[in-house]
């Protein structure tokens, strides 16, 4: 009973999806899902922190290698959280509100809260995310090596639109006659990066996304008619 | 009558909530409890389509009664049907039912030829160099909610590299992004460990919460990557410019890395520094592939039917844009130019999509 | 056969990658070198689209993205916007990443604040822009600002109902919309805005993408994507031509952020390339190594 349930609830409610897709009548009751989704993801949240809380306090506890960034984690956690909460920093915004410091809103600029996301959060993951520059790097230097057929087809692809991406590519257009009056001169590489981009990615592309589809219908179905249960723990 | 009993081989829900109705149904206009055969779990081939066609109503129909009456006010003018994705129905009905009848085939015993995925076959063997080099497995399941089909679709390959980890009681950790991905990949993973037979290998410890940021999900997941080194690094779910910071932290501590997503823009990613990749239907195909049941496997080839449908439309769509090309069709009589032939793909066709 | 250089690049630790890319990326920076570019047409037609526009045309302004993506979406998001007001269009700003509000504000208060605050026809709040906030449920909110944006979002993100705003009058949902403007950093973004209000509701959309994406909105253009702005090359192309037709003060470099960022990035292309070559340099040795030689 315990899986039956739930694969019930997620049968009826993602035929709702399904026929409200093409029935107006029913765009009510997917609204009223997808607020249930919204009200149980939310509670998610707070079981989320607890698990939170009590991991990283059994790593402290237990020593476990790497335990100093559970300390780190839990403190910001925990003062990220208050700062949010108790509003600090917070004034009241327009005459409308009441005039008490809580009833701005928390996010308001030069509040605590304010502060933690525009000096430290949004440095951190903007940095995070450079990183990304490093790694794509190092990983063509690396993957990108011409073993056989396939592999050099990519490569010289790989090339031709990295070239084609930046100004660089009007190298390729020094070799030509100059344009006739008034028209741009033509750039060769960059027709080839779009020639690409339009033909061999765009129709990859549609390929995969049409396989992708199909698959999602099968799954979907899969879960729908209850005959895969293992994302929720199998059979009883 | 016994509304709770289940027969034996009775896994499907969806079935036992048609017997449920007919049972009722049954009951209250035969006046008898005696229950037809199928009803009792002991259904015959040929009723099998008629078993999920009437789960597939009773599915349909519930919500439909239901809800439709919740709509405010002037319930008259709002269509039952929106007549203009009539195309779109009939295709997705058509799809889905081609995917149904696979599925009664395979379940009536026939053979269906699934092409062997690299990737899949690989996993037994990642998990068995984890065991060998005493290290442990991590499990990606992506970093979006559950409601995303990547994730569920992460999640049932979780249960069978579950099963396998616990076969061979080698540690599995399962950090996840979201706390509802969590809860369910628990129980995946304490299903998978009672199938096989070790119930004392579920360490709900292991598989845990961290951060619904995406960046501070990806730090602290490669800090334990170079931290604790596993040998067995399984990235299987909806991802985004995460996906290298993973991978190329799995490479760097020489990780056996099977990768798997539906996310077109991270699959070169995923290409490029793993070393086997799933490519978006194939990671749909995963569970079924690995679960090794008829029924699952039949899915998979009513999704070939589909593919052969696309293909006949996209030929069909190439050869009127070819037409098109070569000889316009010019002008109506009032001075209009008629639309092109494989507008009719487009309008008709596809319409409502 | 043995060569000391090749056995050193065959071990070549990948921190003297990292060492080389941060110097491609920091030296232009540093040393304030931009680099400019000719507009393509996806770029082009969604510049056109917005002139075209009669003045005080509604532009929905979906900035989804967040810091981590800034780097390439923001200078984008103030060209569009910088645009916008100088086509005196009525702006909603809306978000549907839970740290896109402060994007939002950021680049409110960058230009509206900046350029277009005082003066004649200054912009002002509830008659020409509005800041609807984040809209909570991915996907979902999309569809359901398409069918009634109150029932989404009753207040604008300063808590006064949407009733009380001027320009909300008339505005039931994005349909009523003349043009989407979405800077999109993944999911949810451009696609979902094709698929759940654009497509649906027969609203002409443009999106301004990260590189990354643009793969994956390339298919949707041109019939379902009226213009399609890619990464830090996008945002130049706008910036050239928003520079070209406004050229007082927006041909300035101060006013151009993505210029100043595309030199690094052609660096950063530059030494992948070179890495590229590298790599099968050394692969190509190796094999040669590894043949048996009379």
């Amino acid at each position: 009973m315990s899986k039956t349930v739930p694969v019930l609830i997620a049968s009826i409610v993602g035929c709702i999806m399904i026929v409200a897709n093409f029935s107006p009548f029913l765009l009510p009751a997917r609204q009223i899902a997808e607020d249930w989704f919204t009200i149980v993801a939310t509670i998610a949240m707070m079981l989320g922190g607890a698990n939170l809380c009590v991991h990283h306090l059994k790593n402290i506890s237990d020593r476990e290698a790497g335990w100093g960034f559970s300390a780190v984690t839990l403190i910001s956690f925990f003062i990220t959280i208050a700062v949010g909460l108790l509003k600090i920093g917070v004034v009241p915004e327009s005459e409308q509100q009441v005039k008490f410091a809580w009833s701005g809103p928390f996010q308001q600029e030069g509040s605590g809260f304010w502060w933690i996301y525009q000096y430290l959060f949004s440095p951190i993951v903007s940095t995070m995310f450079a990183l990304l520059a490093f790694y794509v790097a190092s990983a063509a230097f690396r993957a990108f090596r011409a073993k056989n057929l396939e592999a050099i087809l990519l490569l010289i692809t790989a090339l031709i639109v990295l070239v084609g991406q930046t100004r660089d590519r009007e190298i390729t257009s020094l070799f030509l006659p100059p344009p006739a009056e008034g028209m741009p001169q033509h750039v060769p590489i960059a027709d080839l990066t779009e020639f690409i981009r339009k033909t061999f990615v765009t129709a990859g592309q549609r390929a995969i996304m049409i396989g992708i589809a199909l698959g999602v219908v099968a799954t979907s179905l899969r879960i729908l008619l209850g005959l895969d249960r293992s994302y929720l723990g199998g059979d009883e | 009558m016994d509304f709770h009993s289940r027969s034996p081989g009775d896994k499907n829900p969806g079935a036992y909530a048609a017997r449920l109705a007919s049972a009722v149904f049954s009951h209250v206009f035969r006046g008898s409890d005696s229950s037809p055969d199928w009803i009792a779990g002991k259904a015959r081939p040929r009723r099998a389509m008629m078993k999920t066609l009437t789960v597939l109503f009773f599915l349909l129909a519930i919500p439909t009664l239901s809800f439709a009456e919740e709509i405010p006010g002037a319930t008259k003018q709002i269509a039952w049907f929106d007549t203009g994705k009539t195309s779109f129905a009939l295709l997705t009905i058509a799809i889905c039912a081609t995917v149904i009848i696979c599925t009664e085939l395979a379940r009536r015993g026939k053979p269906f030829y699934v092409r062997p995925i690299a990737g899949l076959l690989a996993m037994e063997e990642a998990v068995g160099r984890a065991t060998e080099m005493g290290k442990p497995i991590l499990f990606v399941p992506g970093i979006e909610d559950i409601r995303e089909i990547d994730t569920v679709a992460g999640l049932m390959v979780l249960s069978s590299v579950a099963k396998m980890a616990a076969e061979y009681d080698t540690p599995l950790e399962v950090p996840t992004s979201r706390a509802l991905v969590m809860t369910a990949a628990r129980e995946a993973v304490q299903a998978a460990a009672l199938a096989a037979g070790r119930p004392d290998y579920y360490n709900e410890d292991r598989i845990h919460y961290i951060t619904d940021e995406q960046f501070g999900y990806v730090a602290s997941v490669c800090g334990w990557m170079y931290r604790e080194k596993p040998a067995a690094c399984f990235f299987l779910g909806k991802f985004f410019a995460e996906s290298l910071f993973l991978a190329e932290a799995g490479n760097a501590v020489g990780a056996i890395q099977i990768a798997g997503t539906a996310e077109t823009t991270q699959l070169p990613f995923f290409v490029a520094a793993c070393d086997y990749t799933l490519l978006g239907e194939e990671l749909f195909a995963a569970s079924a592939y690995l679960s090794g049941e008829p029924a699952q496997l039949g899915m998979l080839k009513g999704q070939d039917f589909g593919k052969l449908a696309a293909i006949v439309l996209v030929i069909l769509g190439c050869l009127l844009a070819t037409w098109d090309s070569i000889s316009p069709r010019g002008k109506s009589d009032d001075g209009q130019n008629l639309p092109r032939r494989s507008q009719w793909i487009t309008d008709t066709v596809l319409k409502g999509g | 056969m043995t060569s000391p250089l090749l056995n050193k690049l065959n071990a070549l630790d990948r921190r003297w990658i990292f060492l080389a890319m941060a110097l491609a990326v920091l030296s232009p920076i540093l040393l304030q070198i931009g680099s400019d570019e000719t507009p393509s047409p996806p770029t082009i037609k969604l510049f056109d689209e917005i002139e075209r526009l009669p003045e005080g045309s509604r532009i929905l302004m979906a900035m989804d993205f967040d810091p981590t993506s800034a780097a390439e979406l923001y200078p984008m998001a103030l060209s569009f916007t910088r645009h916008c007001c100088l086509r005196h269009h009525k702006l909603y700003f809306v978000t549907i990443w839970p740290t896109g509000k402060p994007m939002i504000e950021s680049t409110i208060k960058a230009v509206i604040g900046a350029d277009f605050g005082s003066g004649d026809r200054a912009y002002q709040y509830g008659v020409d822009y509005v800041n609807l906030g984040y809209l909570a449920g991915d996907a979902v909110a999309i569809s359901q600002i398409s069918s009634d944006i109150r029932k989404a979002r009753p207040q604008d993100a300063r808590g006064t109902s949407l009733d009380e705003l001027p320009m909300m009058s008339g505005v039931i949902s994005v349909k009523e919309m003349d043009l989407i403007v979405n800077a999109s950093a993944g999911f949810p973004g451009g696609k979902e805005w094709v698929q759940y209000a654009a497509t649906p509701k027969k609203i002409p959309i443009a999106v301004g993408c990260t590189g990354v994406q643009s793969t994956q909105l390339f298919p949707y253009y041109p019939d379902q994507l009226l213009g399609l702005v890619t990464g830090i090359r996008g945002a130049i192309e706008y910036e050239t031509m928003l520079a070209a037709k406004y050229p007082d003060p927006y041909a300035n470099r101060s006013k151009r952020p993505a210029f100043l960022r595309g030199g690094a990035q052609r660096w950063a292309h530059r030494l992948m390339i070179g890495l590229i070559v590298l790599g099968n340099g050394i692969h190509l040795a190796n094999r040669y190594r590894r043949t048996p030689h009379p």
